[in-house]
């Protein structure tokens, strides 16, 4: 199926959940609300064929106002295309469905989103850390832990990039 | 310390009245080939459940990531999966590439068909190898270890290195190929064959091997799919996915081969497919030599591109290339992009996020066995001990793989 067509669809059938779509990448990249994340990707997966969740991570814009984001990769085997969905929502409700009921696979990857970013996914088995230690108290990708020393005096930040 | 996780050691109250036995196989048990655990619930010799615990040498290389020059992360992909190096360093510099919007000639394309194939052969020669040390068969363990040996002559010869590779640069090569290298390869590759098909008479029709790997460890196409199954384990299970043919990346299209596929999904089918993967990629490096086109070995990207060495001394704008390379100050276009490769054990992917800053503004590693191993319980229950040893090694789970 064209991309043009993918798109239509998914403005046709979600037109209100759809935030944005995006043809300037490498892929076909849609926004949705977080509220329609599930209905969304199950569509894609029952009925257009996206059957193999290639990637789920998770993304921190601290500027944005919904700053914590997930972003899938989906793929459909059959007509070759890949499909990036992101949603976003805010550090202070960090709650998004869980995918695990469509895909197995988005167990652990869901669990390596909450250990570094802290998304809680709801309906999800065993949200629990996986890569780090139980007791850590941060979520170490959000973009306020730095990962320097940040008491340095002898380096300057601007010659650094960041 | 309460809190350390003692819930799932202990047996829990509703299992006190059963005959149940925990067994913890790892976090440093010789048979987990690397540093994960396995806690399993027994019934006798059957396995009733399993949990695996992952995360022992979780080294953040995603964070670490943010604050590095692009060329810096490329020896933090040599971490990941560490029996195949060249397959990440490649596969990042790719990602870099396709950001940079940098397209390679056909020498640097088939120079990296060259060391990738190698890096999966290596690859494949140590996962099926120790399948048969964990059946039980030593003596071809043994065999192709040598033959491991001489394609880490080659990476050796290559780029200095031998396990940790930090292969390649962006935009190509950081030398050419010198006729050492190419004797080297042409030697290796006329001798393999014999190698190979010596460790096959050991194992592919051995009754004891077949009897401990057939139905062992097995997945159906379905389940794997639904796994996010990728590499030579999908394959087993009978779907024909292989990222090189399905988007090929570094010219695969001119080449001619062949994905080998199972019925099954069983580590027998596991192995055989890795077999004829060796097969395939002997197949590719004897045609990407034959046709190895003239030419440079790198691009003209210098932004990213280190200038030779004679030039930083001698020319002023090599000097200064050199310097801001170095120092990491070249800015990288705003961009996202996803590009993956067929590493050793399935789709490799690297999810690149730019601001337009001097690191990437996020990055994310697809690492199949990560994604893949998550089915272990779902393949071990209700199988013996010794078979879930077996499938453990038949998946090549690869420790740095599996927690970047």
């Amino acid at each position: 199926m064209e991309q043009p067509m993918i798109q239509n669809i998914l403005l046709d059938k979600f037109q209100h959940e759809v935030i944005n779509i995006d043809e300037s990448s490498d892929m076909l990249t849609v926004t949705v609300r977080k509220q329609a994340i599930v209905e969304v990707i199950g569509f894609l997966k029952e009925e257009l064929g996206y059957l193999f969740l290639t990637d789920l991570c998770g993304i921190h814009y601290p500027d944005q106002e919904l700053a914590l984001g997930v972003v899938y990769h989906l793929h459909n085997f059959q007509t070759n295309t890949r499909i990036r969905v992101k949603t976003f929502t805010s550090v202070a409700t960090p709650e998004i469905s869980t995918l695990t009921d469509l895909f197995s696979a988005a167990n652990w990857m869901e669990r390596e989103t909450y250990d570094f970013f802290g998304i809680i996914f709801t309906g999800h088995p065993n949200l629990i850390r996986i890569l780090n230690v139980e007791y850590l108290d941060y979520f170490p990708l959000r973009k306020e832990y730095p990962l320097e020393d940040q008491t340095r005096t002898d380096k300057d930040n601007r010659f650094f990039g960041r | 310390m309460e809190h350390l996780g003692k819930e799932h050691i202990l047996i829990r109250p509703e299992d006190y009245d059963k005959n149940f036995s925990t067994l913890n196989l790892g976090p440093t048990h010789p048979a987990t080939h690397g540093i994960f655990q396995n806690i399993l619930t027994m019934n006798g010799e059957t396995i009733i459940d399993a949990e695996q615990t992952v995360g022992y040498i979780h080294r953040a290389f995603e964070k670490l990531a943010e604050r590095r020059a692009f060329y810096q992360i490329t020896t933090l992909t040599d971490r990941l999966n560490y029996c195949s190096s060249p397959i990440n360093n490649i596969g990042w510099q790719m990602t870099v590439e396709k950001l940079l919007g940098v397209e390679t000639s056909k020498r640097i394309d088939y120079m990296r068909i060259i060391i990738m194939e190698l890096a999966r052969i290596s690859d494949h020669l140590i996962c099926n190898s120790v399948i048969g040390v964990d059946s039980g068969a030593l003596t071809g363990f043994v065999y192709v270890f040598q033959e491991r040996e001489k394609i880490y002559e080659i990476y050796e010869e290559i780029c200095g290195a031998r396990l940790t590779t930090n292969l390649g640069r962006i935009g190509g090569f950081e030398r050419d190929f010198t006729p050492a290298v190419i004797h080297k390869i042409k030697e290796f590759i006329a001798h393999l064959p014999k190698v190979i098909k010596q460790f096959e008479d050991l194992l592919l029709r051995n009754r004891i091997f077949m009897d401990r790997t057939i139905n062992v460890g097995g997945i159906t196409a379905d389940r794997a799919l639904n796994y996010g199954f990728t590499g030579p384990c999908l394959r087993a299970a009978g779907v024909d996915y292989d990222v090189r043919v399905m988007k090929p990346y570094s010219s695969y299209g001119d080449f001619d081969f062949t994905i080998p596929v199972g019925t099954q999904g069983d580590t027998y089918d596991r192995f055989c497919v890795r077999q004829e993967e060796i097969w395939q990629s002997i197949k590719l490096i004897n045609n990407a030599l034959e046709n190895l086109p003239e030419g440079s070995f790198h691009m003209e990207v210098p932004e990213f591109y280190l200038p030779a060495k004679e030039e930083v001394y001698s020319k002023m704008e090599s000097l200064i290339w050199h310097f801001k390379i170095v120092m990491g100050e070249m800015d990288v276009p705003v961009g996202e992009v996803y590009h993956s490769v067929e590493g050793g054990n399935g789709e490799l992917g690297f999810y690149l996020v730019s601001d337009g800053g001097r690191t990437p503004f996020r990055l994310h590693f697809r690492r199949p066995c990560f994604i893949y191993y998550q089915a272990f319980p779902e393949m071990v229950k209700g199988s013996f001990l010794s078979d879930a040893i077996l499938t453990m090694s038949s998946m090549n789970v690869i420790a740095g793989e599996l927690d970047a």
